[in-house]
């Protein structure tokens, strides 16, 4: 298991990538921390999928000599999903970005639980 | 109640993130060799390889895909972008009703000169150089989208960025000459619009078994692969226009016009 992980590095080092992102989730109270692991997270599902679209010694999947086999090139189907996914961490990442500067001039904070005692309530009674 | 609250946090927090990538490592432990293919899943890459050529017409294999095969995914995405520029516009657009000074006096310097951008003579003189390079190069690789790598999201990002150093550059004054709100939403509502009613007509026909008389071109050529210039070029424009919008909007609340604080008058 562990020497398949060693073959295996790119997919190993985005599922670290998408745990590192995860634990920041979890761990930071800070919302622009958080928002950074969330990017984190992002990536490695990027590293993920160009990595799994990777065949050794094949070509980019740009027809040039009129060549159409399959066994030419590589697999061309997560460059699409990769693109996907690009466009959908940017937007996510905008909107959480407003959302936090409009938390900030409400509270004028970034930590969430000064934000959660600042709303009125105690920290007791969460 | 917190502390025995936060003890249980931090003890749960730390077992589910062990947990879930000691999951994903042993998941990575059974996926097939990194370069080698995966022999489950040739049917799908056979059928875009072999018959991508002639069904769409383009050389790039992947643009065929995304925009021919796949169009109402890139559609999807193009809208998951319009609608993130709405979102920003509604949370941070300023105007005469959401403008409260108590909200907004603590992090906005007072000046009103702040949401001028101070133009610098090293940095106007850089912009001089690059900026017509800078969007040459986005509408050549927005045009050979189906040609070379590149394509509608690539080249309307370099566009984009084109537009903020053009802003950066020469101030927000100067890009308000040419770029205001209306355009922005008249550009982004027309190409959305051209995709969704152009698609929507290729896959009626298509599955309808009806010829669309769309010409695919020769492959290779400038004018080829269907319709996947014109959606590209759409595409790119919304990019260009989304990109350019988020920096207007988080540097100074609007697209177009500069707002100023109002309620002191």
């Amino acid at each position: 298991m562990i020497s398949h992980l060693w073959i295996n590095n790119e997919e190993t080092a985005a599922v670290i990538l998408f745990g590192i992102g995860f634990t920041m989730l979890l761990f930071q109270k800070n919302l622009l921390k958080k928002l950074i692991g969330m990017n984190i997270m992002d990536t490695g599902t990027f590293l993920f999928l160009a990595s799994m679209g990777y065949i050794e010694g094949r070509k980019a999947p740009i027809v040039t000599d009129g060549v159409l086999e399959r066994t030419a090139y590589i697999n061309p189907v997560p460059a699409g999903l990769v693109l996907t996914g690009i466009v959908v961490s940017v937007s996510v990442t905008a909107i959480m970005l407003s959302l936090t500067v409009r938390l900030y001039k409400r509270y004028h904070t970034l930590d969430l639980d000064v934000m959660y005692e600042r709303s009125g309530h105690t920290a007791e009674d969460r | 109640m917190k502390k025995v609250f936060d003890r249980f946090y931090n003890l749960i927090a730390v077992i589910c993130c062990l947990l879930l990538i000691g999951v994903l490592l042993y998941a990575v432990s059974l996926l097939p060799s990194y370069g080698e293919e995966n022999p489950r899943s040739v049917e799908v890459v056979e059928r875009y390889v072999e018959h991508g050529l002639e069904e769409t017409g383009a050389t790039n294999i992947v643009a065929g895909m995304i925009l021919d095969y796949r169009a109402f995914d890139t559609l999807g995405e193009s809208h998951v972008l319009f609608t993130a520029l709405i979102c920003v516009i509604i949370l941070l657009g300023k105007d005469k009703k959401n403008m409260r000074r108590e909200y907004d006096s603590y992090y906005t310097v007072e000046a009103e000169s702040y949401h001028l951008l101070q133009t610098d003579t090293i940095v106007r003189l850089v912009g001089y150089v690059l900026l017509p390079g800078l969007f040459l190069f986005g509408i050549y690789i927005l045009l050979n989208g189906q040609l070379s790598p590149g394509g509608g999201f690539s080249g309307g990002a370099i566009m984009g960025a084109a537009l903020i150093i053009f802003a950066v550059a020469f101030g927000f004054e100067t890009v308000d000459r040419v770029f205001t709100e209306k355009l922005l939403k008249t550009v982004t509502f027309v190409a959305l619009s051209f995709y969704s009613f152009a698609k929507g007509y290729v896959f009626f026909t298509g599955a309808n078994g009806i010829d669309n008389h769309i010409p695919k071109g020769v492959p290779g050529a400038i004018l080829s692969g269907g319709l996947i210039l014109p959606l590209d070029i759409a595409v790119g424009f919304v990019v260009a226009c989304t990109m350019f919008g988020f920096y207007s909007l988080f540097r100074r609340g609007s697209i177009g016009h500069d707002i100023t604080f109002m309620d002191q008058q």
